[in-house]
């Protein structure tokens, strides 16, 4: 049981990372309605840009919050201009085109980002001394002493902020029904006056900005980082989006929480080693058996 | 006209500004350990190179589109070679054919050069089997190295455990694909276009997840050494010869060379391509080929006339995955040794942008994709740490400018020939 319970809780905070990548994803995909290939590697960017602003930070010996609340806010913005760069170099000039191409692109892409932090910062795992350490600790007359460290509820308490912030946008402001407008029907919300390619640069500079705090949480959680972890938790937060339906932003977070509570219960009562098997067969069952996930429309084609 | 140089001016300098937000914290802080702990470097001359040469470039762009008579020059020439090959197609195939079929005995072919050919042909071949794929049937399959890898681990394990000879086993590791395929395909053919692509792709990598990790069978992340090498119909290629035993060179009185294998290496996986390409192109116009590209153009209709889209697409799916075997097996007798880091996803976004990029259904296309993939990542080679950079860049690159792939072919192989009524 207090095994349970801990699993449960590192299942939690691992869900919250992968639901604040995943919605990136479900985002790019509801309003152009293709996979970005290279989200996870925005992520990875995001973590990267993070450790660097941690390790400048660190030697000013400015006291921890605000040094938490700096680099999320850098974090963010260099983030940003990564996913605002990529959509415009490569996703911009193949709107209207074919089905796949954009999706080669976006291959392409990621491959780039990946060779290119590699030559910049090296292919070396970059470790990090954590920042914030001790915790909870509950059970503590049984033989298993469940934690519940600080980190985990920053970085859980961090997600639930960010994500009311985030439903306020969509649902309150202009910004937000135009993005809703566009992911109806672009044609008719051009002709409505609304500036759709600035609305789809939005959209990619929102999904990297939360990508980059989920990098950063990343980097205070596992304390190492290298420049390929895009790429496995990029299938997983797609795996997540698909799991709560795509396209749907309550769907992200949900199949976030979902993947997230799968990985640590199968690693922790089956194997650790076919941990990620476990993911993609998630996928790939979710796929074939409810393709609209939990709580995605059905998506009907008109012939 | 000089609002116009000032908005070109402007539009630079922002391009400089946020190319130096890229570039500032990747390129200009590197991080580095030392001890237990992680220090941060300035690099900040390469940034200066990079934000200068990002806003001299926009600002070239942004004079040169002022010019109003702008002709895509590149889908031009492309454009060109695109209607040669369809009206001279025959002798450019025929052509190729033969200057690969002298190639070797050229007097600047070396071990180097034909070392590089057998790999670019091993990836025209593993394209020639995608594209039955993804061009003809239109599916995109991002986990087509997991077929890769099936066939060389069967090669490997058949050839080590029982000790068969190439030719015995070769047949076998496609079958083993073409299971593969089928098991794959079975459940997830019903998909749609990018689902498929990312169910194919994880797929790939459980495939690896198992190499890795049965560690009885596949010797986990250490592979599989010492898998025999093939024999020229029997006759080994060595050196040192036993009492009454033949090798390639004592059985044609030759001097021995190591370039006798090599060269050897090089006709087997010529034919097996050249055995593909036929395929293909004889595979097109019979039903099922057809039934692929009218299910590639639209399923729906495909569907109200009869056509059982999962078989179809089934066939071509372990089809597409038998070739992925042969070459695989190939590939493990010509490295004599299989691990699993040989097939990993990037070996599939390999194969997948030649399909693409060459223009998908393009068999020739394929060649000319292979050619200039991997000769870009072999010239690279000195900068061993740029050539995927280059490499992703020309994905995206081709794709913006050519979306359709370098040579779009989406015509269908058999068309209804039109009455004439005269």
């Amino acid at each position: 049981m207090e095994y349970f319970i801990q699993q449960l809780i590192n299942g939690i905070t691992l869900g919250s990372i992968y639901g604040l990548i995943a919605i990136g994803y479900t985002m790019v995909y509801g309003i152009i309605g293709m996979i970005n290939f290279a989200h996870g590697d925005i992520f990875m960017i995001g973590a990267f840009i993070a450790l660097i602003a941690f390790i400048l930070f660190g030697l000013t010996g400015v006291a921890l919050p605000i040094i938490l609340f700096l680099v999320l806010l850098i974090a963010m913005l260099f983030t940003a201009c990564y996913g605002w760069t990529v959509e415009k170099l490569a996703y911009k000039p193949l709107r209207g085109s074919f089905r796949l191409a954009p999706l080669i692109s976006a291959l392409g892409m990621s491959i780039v980002l990946q060779n290119y932090v590699q030559v910049a910062q090296g292919a070396r795992v970059k470790p990090m001394q954590p920042l914030i350490s001790g915790g909870l600790e509950f059970f503590k007359n049984s033989d298993f002493v469940v934690t519940l460290s600080y980190l985990q509820i920053f970085i859980v308490i961090l997600t639930i902020i960010l994500m009311i912030m985030f439903t306020l946008l969509i649902t309150k402001t202009d910004l937000g029904r135009a993005q809703r407008a566009c992911e109806q029907d672009r044609t008719m919300t051009a002709l409505l006056g609304i500036n759709v390619d600035r609305t789809i640069s939005i959209t990619f500079i929102i999904g990297s900005s939360l990508a980059s705090v989920a990098g950063m949480m990343f980097v205070l959680y596992y304390g190492v980082i290298d420049f390929y972890i895009g790429f496995l938790a990029g299938v997983k937060a797609f795996t997540a989006a698909v799991l709560g339906g795509i396209g749907s932003l309550p769907g992200a977070m949900l199949g976030g929480l979902l993947i997230g509570l799968i990985e640590t219960m199968w690693s922790g009562y089956v194997s650790i080693e076919y941990k990620d098997v476990a993911a993609f067969s998630v996928l790939i069952i979710t796929l074939i058996f409810f393709p609209t996930g939990f709580l995605g429309k059905p998506d009907i084609e008109k012939v | 006209m000089s609002s116009d140089i000032r908005a070109i001016v402007k539009d630079s300098l922002f391009t400089g500004l946020i190319s130096l937000a890229l570039f500032g914290p990747i390129v200009g802080l590197k991080t580095f350990s030392k001890g237990a702990g992680l220090f941060v470097t300035p690099h900040w001359t390469p940034v200066i190179f990079l934000v200068l040469a990002c806003t001299i470039g926009r600002f070239l762009i942004g004079l040169n589109s002022l010019r109003k008579k702008e002709i895509g020059f590149v889908s031009k020439i492309t454009s060109k070679v695109s209607y040669y090959l369809d009206n001279k197609g025959k002798h450019f195939a025929i052509t190729g054919v033969l200057f690969a079929v002298v190639f070797p005995f050229l007097p600047f072919t070396d071990r180097y050069i034909l070392d590089v050919s057998i790999m670019i042909l091993t990836y025209i071949m593993l394209g020639w089997g995608l594209n039955i794929v993804v061009g003809l049937a239109g599916l995109l399959d991002l986990g087509y190295v997991a077929f890769y890898a099936v066939g060389a681990y069967s090669y490997a394990l058949i050839a080590t455990t029982f000790g068969w000879s190439f030719w015995v086993c070769l047949p076998l590791a496609g079958v083993f694909a073409a299971f593969f395929g089928i098991l794959l395909g079975f459940p997830v053919l019903r998909l749609r276009g990018d689902y498929l692509a990312i169910v194919t792709l994880g797929f790939g990598e459980i495939i690896r997840i198992i190499l890795i990790n049965w560690y009885e069978v596949t010797n986990g992340p250490d592979g599989i050494t010492g898998i025999p090498r093939p024999t020229f119909f029997g006759l080994p290629f060595k050196k040192i010869v036993e009492d009454g035993e033949n090798s390639f060179h004592t059985f044609f009185n030759l001097e021995y060379s190591t370039m006798h294998r090599i060269i050897f290496l090089y006709y087997l996986i010529l034919i097996l391509a050249l055995i593909t390409n036929y395929f293909t192109l004889k595979i097109r116009k019979l039903p099922v080929g057809r039934a692929w590209e009218a299910l590639r153009e639209d399923e729906i209709a495909c569907k109200s006339l009869g056509v059982n889209p999962t078989n179809t697409k089934l066939t071509a799916f372990a089809i597409g995955a038998t070739f992925g075997g042969f070459a695989g097996a190939f590939f493990a007798t010509r490295q004599a040794f299989v691990s699993p880091e040989s097939f990993t996803f990037i070996e599939s976004a390999i194969i997948v942008a030649i399909v693409v990029l060459g223009g998908m259904g393009s068999q020739t296309g394929v060649v000319l994709a292979s050619i200039f993939l991997i000769g870009i990542t072999e010239m690279f080679r000195d900068l061993e740490q740029y050539r995927m950079i280059a490499f992703g860049g020309a994905m995206v690159l081709i794709m913006v400018f050519k979306p359709k792939g370098i040579l779009a072919n989406r015509k269908p192989t058999i068309t209804l020939r039109e009455h004439n009524s005269k």
